[in-house]
Formats: structure tokens, C-alpha cells, sequence
């Protein structure tokens, strides 16, 4: 077969295809408003978030600058930066320094753990369903009796289980918890032991849109697993892993159930974050000034959060 | 994967059972240490010698659990209930206008994603105070119907926007349906999967969450389930045998609930936080 006689009809330097795949205006339906109609549908929903949500926020956003206490009689005074100065020369700032790590530990090891037992019940293991809903079940328990669980287990010696076995050893007992470090390795631990689940079910999700045939083609090809898993897999699971970042980083700047169960900030305030600190400054110090300043921070990081995590996930959509 | 061999698909199964069990050693510690007597010393994970239900039975009957698990299902239901009816009342309009009007609203309902509620935390509380609604179940009623509502009010919209054709709607209206009608016969029953969605994560996180009714309840008679385990467990400091007893019920009602649906759960869960 030749194609010599055939005219191509392109014009010259522009590739017939290119042109109309890339810049082809969106289409804009005009439809018909259909919900314009029933717009009052939205108020008792509104009234409800303006209530809870919006209203308190605001209040709360101003009490940041107050000297707002449970002594304050009538209205409390501005004090500009002054809860945000103490926060950071007072215990607070460690406390903040501290969230921050234990966000980003837990966050890496969440990922690399969960990312780990998704790949291996994506393949071929023998009751695979009834292994993925033992793994993931913690996710649906209290965090509080998780941390409970966690304080006898990794409890003083004489009372806790680890320090048990490792008596009936004849090993050297620790005290988990009376240590500042050992106790956030355990805290660590007990989160993990619960989220991972979490982890591990968006990265099934995930894996499931990587089509079979792909990996096999690239099998044929000759590359092994893990060239396979770089090159095919990791890049099609790219927004299960901003998801899961970005959740962890949230959910692991909020955490509180956990650390109230095992240590409530012991010993000595040594494992105090933000969330607890914030209940501490609530409930013991009845200093709402200086709780709403810390609220504040937290929202200040989260809303930073957020916002890389919906640019990036922006940014891949586009690329994809 | 089509070149695993033999070996390699046993190493994986081995892997798999392995990390699994892993994960089963603590409730293992949980459920040997609630069958024995307090006195029973031995190590924990050596399976005890003289079981007993005894601790279930003290825990069942000297711990706030059998009240506060009534509490927990009123909130919870009434809760859930509430935020599912008006944010689904609320998404319709937000996903079908093409208003700016709409758009704007949209995304001021989603900025309650990014809050933190220990930001409202305190005006609430002193809001709920003056109402007089502090420890009684309505202001975690109250609180919960708010705090939810922006993650229900996103699933729901755009669940609308990319999986239910505007072509069902018009085609009731043509034959005579009012837009209200159109909603409540066409659009709500086609909005089960993404409702679902929302029971499960809203009452889960309702169900478990500790840190609200701590603030609300604090020093009341009426407890939940999370504030219930609280209070006894400082009641019992060293008594582990009983505690891990009432830790045990605590988990009987949702472990046996996510037991009998878990493929909706696992599915809602990996769905809805996907967004």
C-alpha cells in the first residue's frame, strides 16, 4: 500500500489533531434553574450552620485578642497580641513545636504502613475481605477506649501488660509512659494502630482504577515489581496519596482522644499539643482568652493545609 | 500481579496473616484480661486460667453504660436526622442554581470544613449556658447539627452536580410535577448512595466523639457512651480486669453494627473522604 497519490490535508506546521483536542471552548449548556425556585429549601439549613458554626467562630475569633476569663465581669478588654506572646513564651510553644512533629511522624508512617498492607490485600491473599475488615474495624471504635486500651497494655511496671511479659522474661521493666519520649512514641503507636485502616482502604480504592492490563503489559516488557509499582502504580495513585496527606495532617493536628486517654499531657506537660492545651487553658486555667488564641493558631495551620491540598489536587486533575 | 510464583504468593498470604494478627493482639489483651478475676496475675497474653464473666456483670451493672448507651442512640439518631434532612434540603438549591448568589453560598458552607470547633467552642458554651441547655443531650443535639452539616451539605452537592441528570426532574415537570414534588419523589430516592454515605460517617463520628459532650455534659447525670467510659475508668484506676469488662460493651452496639454492613462502611468511608 502506498499513500504517495494521497493528499494529506494539513496545513502546513499545525497538526490537524492537536488544534482541535486542546483549545476547544467548554461547552456551556444553558439549563433551565431549576433549584430557583425552590431556594427557601436552604434556611433552615443556613439558620442552623449560621448558629453553631459561623456565629461562635466569630466570637471566638475575637475573643482571641481578649483577656477573657471566667473572672471577667461584663464586657473583657482588647489586648491585641498579648495571648499570642504568652502562648509562645509559656508552655505553648513547645506544645505547638510538638503537634507539628507528631502531625508529620504519623502522617509518613500512616502512609508508608497503609500504602504497604494495601498493595499486599490488593494481591492475591486468601481471605483477603475478612483481613481488611479486622485491619480497618479500630477506625469505627472510640479513640478514647483505644487509648485506654493502649494505657494498660504499655501501663508502669508491675501493672502494664508489656511490663508483664517482660517480667515473666526476666527483663529490665520501662515505664512507657512516665517518660516524655517513650510516651509519644507510644501515643504514636496507639494512633496508627487505629487509623492505619483508614490509610489502607483509600489506597485499595485507589489501587482499583489501576487497570490490570497496564501492569501486565509492563510485565511483559520485563519490569519487575517494584519498577511496575513506580512507574504504573504510584502514579496513578497520586490523589489517594494527597488525600491521605492531607486527612492525616489534619486529623493529626487535632488530636486529642488519644492523648487524653494515655498521659492527659504528662508527665510534667511533656506531651501536651495543641488540641489538649487548649482544653487545659478551657477547663483548669477557665482562661478563654488564651484558649480561643490557641484555637485560633489551629485554624490558621488547618486552613493552610486545605488550601495545598486543593491546589495540588487542582493540579493533577488538570494534569491527568 | 500474573508472574507471582508459588513462593512469592506464600511470602504475601504470610505477610498478610502476619500484620493482621499483629493487629488482633490487643483486642486478644482486651477480651483474655476482661474473662479473669482481678486477683489473676499472670502475663496477659497467656489465656486465662479461671475465666469469669463476673467483670461484665459489675461493669453492667455499677458503671453509667446501660444509661448512656440509651443517650448515645437519642443523640446520635436525632442528630443525624436533623443534619440529613436539612442538608439535603439545602444542598438541592446550592447544586441546581447557577447563581453567583449560589456559588457564594456553596463555598461559605464549605469554609465550616476548614474550622476547627474548638474555635466556637467557648461562645457556644457560654450561648448554650444562658439557654439553660448545658448537660442535657439537646445542646449536643444543637452542636452536632451544625458541626456536620458543611461535610453533609459537600457530599450531597456535589453528588447532585455529577450524579443526578437534571433530565429526570424536567421530565417530572413537564408531566405536571411542582418543583417541591420533583424533589421529594424524584431527586431524594435517587440520592440513597450519597445518604448513606452520610448516616455512616455522621453517626460513627457522632457515636464515638468524646470531646464535645466533655465540654457540654461535664458534671451532669446524663452521660455518653465515650463520657461514661471516662467517668469509670476514673473511678477504677487499677481495677484493668473491670475496666477492659466495660470497654468491651462500649464496643459491642458499633463493632456488631459495622460487622453486619461492613462493606457499606468500608465503602462510605473510602467514598466520602475521598470527597
Amino acid at each position: 500500500m502506498s499513500s504517495s497519490g494521497v493528499e494529506v490535508p494539513t496545513r502546513s506546521g499545525v497538526p490537524p489533531v492537536a488544534k482541535e483536542l486542546g483549545n476547544s471552548p467548554r461547552k456551556r449548556r444553558r439549563i433551565r434553574s431549576v433549584g430557583r425556585d425552590l431556594w427557601w429549601l436552604i434556611l433552615p439549613g443556613a439558620a442552623v450552620y449560621l448558629y453553631v458554626v459561623v456565629v461562635p467562630t466569630v466570637q471566638g475569633l475575637q475573643a482571641a485578642f481578649t483577656d477573657w476569663s471566667f473572672a471577667t465581669v461584663g464586657a473583657p478588654n482588647f489586648t491585641g497580641l498579648e495571648n499570642f506572646t504568652r502562648i509562645f513564651t509559656s508552655d505553648a510553644g513547645p506544645a505547638v513545636f510538638r503537634t507539628l512533629q507528631l502531625a508529620f511522624v504519623v502522617v509518613v508512617l500512616q502512609n508508608i504502613i497503609g500504602l504497604a498492607l494495601a498493595l499486599l490485600f490488593n494481591g492475591r491473599v486468601f481471605g483477603r475481605n475478612v483481613l481488611r475488615t479486622i485491619v480497618f474495624a479500630p477506625m469505627v471504635v472510640s479513640s478514647l477506649v483505644v487509648g485506654y486500651l493502649f494505657k494498660y497494655i504499655f501501663g508502669p511496671p508491675g501493672v502494664g501488660g508489656v511490663n508483664q511479659v517482660l517480667a515473666a522474661l526476666g527483663q529490665d521493666p520501662v515505664d512507657f509512659l512516665g517518660n516524655p519520649t517513650t510516651a509519644m512514641v507510644i501515643i504514636i503507636v496507639t494512633i496508627l494502630w487505629q487509623s492505619i485502616g483508614g490509610n489502607m482502604v483509600i489506597y485499595l480504592a485507589g489501587l482499583q482504577g489501576v487497570p490490570s492490563e497496564l501492569e501486565e503489559a509492563a510485565a511483559l516488557d520485563g519490569a519487575g515489581y517494584w519498577k511496575r509499582f513506580w512507574y504504573v502504580v504510584r502514579p496513578l495513585l497520586a490523589p489517594a496519596i494527597t488525600i491521605n496527606l492531607m486527612l492525616g495532617l489534619i486529623g493529626g493536628l487535632k488530636i486529642f482522644d488519644q492523648i487524653f486517654a494515655l498521659t492527659n499531657g504528662g508527665p510534667g506537660n511533656q506531651t501536651q499539643t495543641i488540641a489538649t492545651l487548649i482544653y487545659a487553658y478551657f477547663s483548669q486555667y477557665a482562661d478563654y482568652g488564651r484558649s480561643a488564641a490557641l484555637a485560633l493558631l489551629l485554624a490558621v495551620g488547618i486552613a493552610i493545609l486545605s488550601i495545598i491540598q486543593f491546589s495540588v489536587l487542582r493540579r493533577q486533575e488538570r494534569n491527568s | 500481579m500474573k508472574t507471582t510464583g508459588l513462593w512469592s504468593r506464600f511470602g504475601a498470604n504470610l505477610t498478610a496473616y502476619g500484620s493482621t494478627l499483629i493487629f488482633l493482639l490487643p483486642v486478644y489483651v482486651l477480651i483474655n484480661l476482661s474473662i479473669r478475676p482481678a486477683d489473676d496475675l499472670t502475663p496477659p497474653v497467656i489465656p486465662s486460667s479461671r475465666p469469669t464473666f463476673d467483670n461484665f456483670i459489675t461493669a453492667w451493672t455499677t458503671s453509667p453504660l446501660p444509661g448512656s448507651i440509651v443517650t448515645s442512640l437519642i443523640v446520635t439518631s436525632i442528630s443525624c436526622l436533623v443534619v440529613l434532612v436539612i442538608g439535603t434540603m439545602a444542598s438541592y438549591p446550592l447544586a441546581r442554581s447557577t447563581s453567583r448568589l449560589s456559588t457564594g453560598t456553596f463555598y461559605f458552607f464549605m469554609i465550616g470544613l476548614l474550622l476547627p470547633f474548638q474555635l466556637a467552642l467557648i461562645p457556644l458554651y457560654i450561648q448554650m449556658r444562658d439557654l439553660g441547655l448545658l448537660g442535657t443531650v439537646w445542646a449536643l443535639v444543637i452542636v452536632y447539627s451544625g458541626v456536620q452539616l458543611p461535610f453533609t451539605v459537600f457530599l450531597i452537592t456535589t453528588f447532585l452536580r455529577a450524579g443526578v441528570p437534571l433530565d429526570y426532574e424536567e421530565a417530572a415537570q413537564i408531566d405536571g410535577c411542582s418543583p417541591l414534588m420533583a424533589f421529594w419523589h424524584v431527586v431524594v430516592p435517587l440520592l440513597r448512595p450519597a445518604l448513606g454515605t452520610c448516616v455512616i460517617l455522621n453517626s460513627v463520628g457522632v457515636w464515638n466523639d468524646f470531646f464535645t459532650p466533655l465540654i457540654y455534659l461535664s458534671g451532669s447525670g446524663q452521660v455518653t457512651i465515650p463520657m461514661a467510659i471516662f467517668q469509670f475508668v476514673g473511678q477504677y484506676t487499677t481495677n484493668w480486669p473491670l475496666i477492659f469488662a466495660s470497654l468491651l460493651i462500649s464496643m459491642v452496639p458499633v463493632l456488631t453494627l459495622y460487622l453486619l454492613f461492613q462493606r457499606y462502611v468500608i465503602q462510605g468511608f473510602a467514598g466520602g473522604l475521598k470527597g
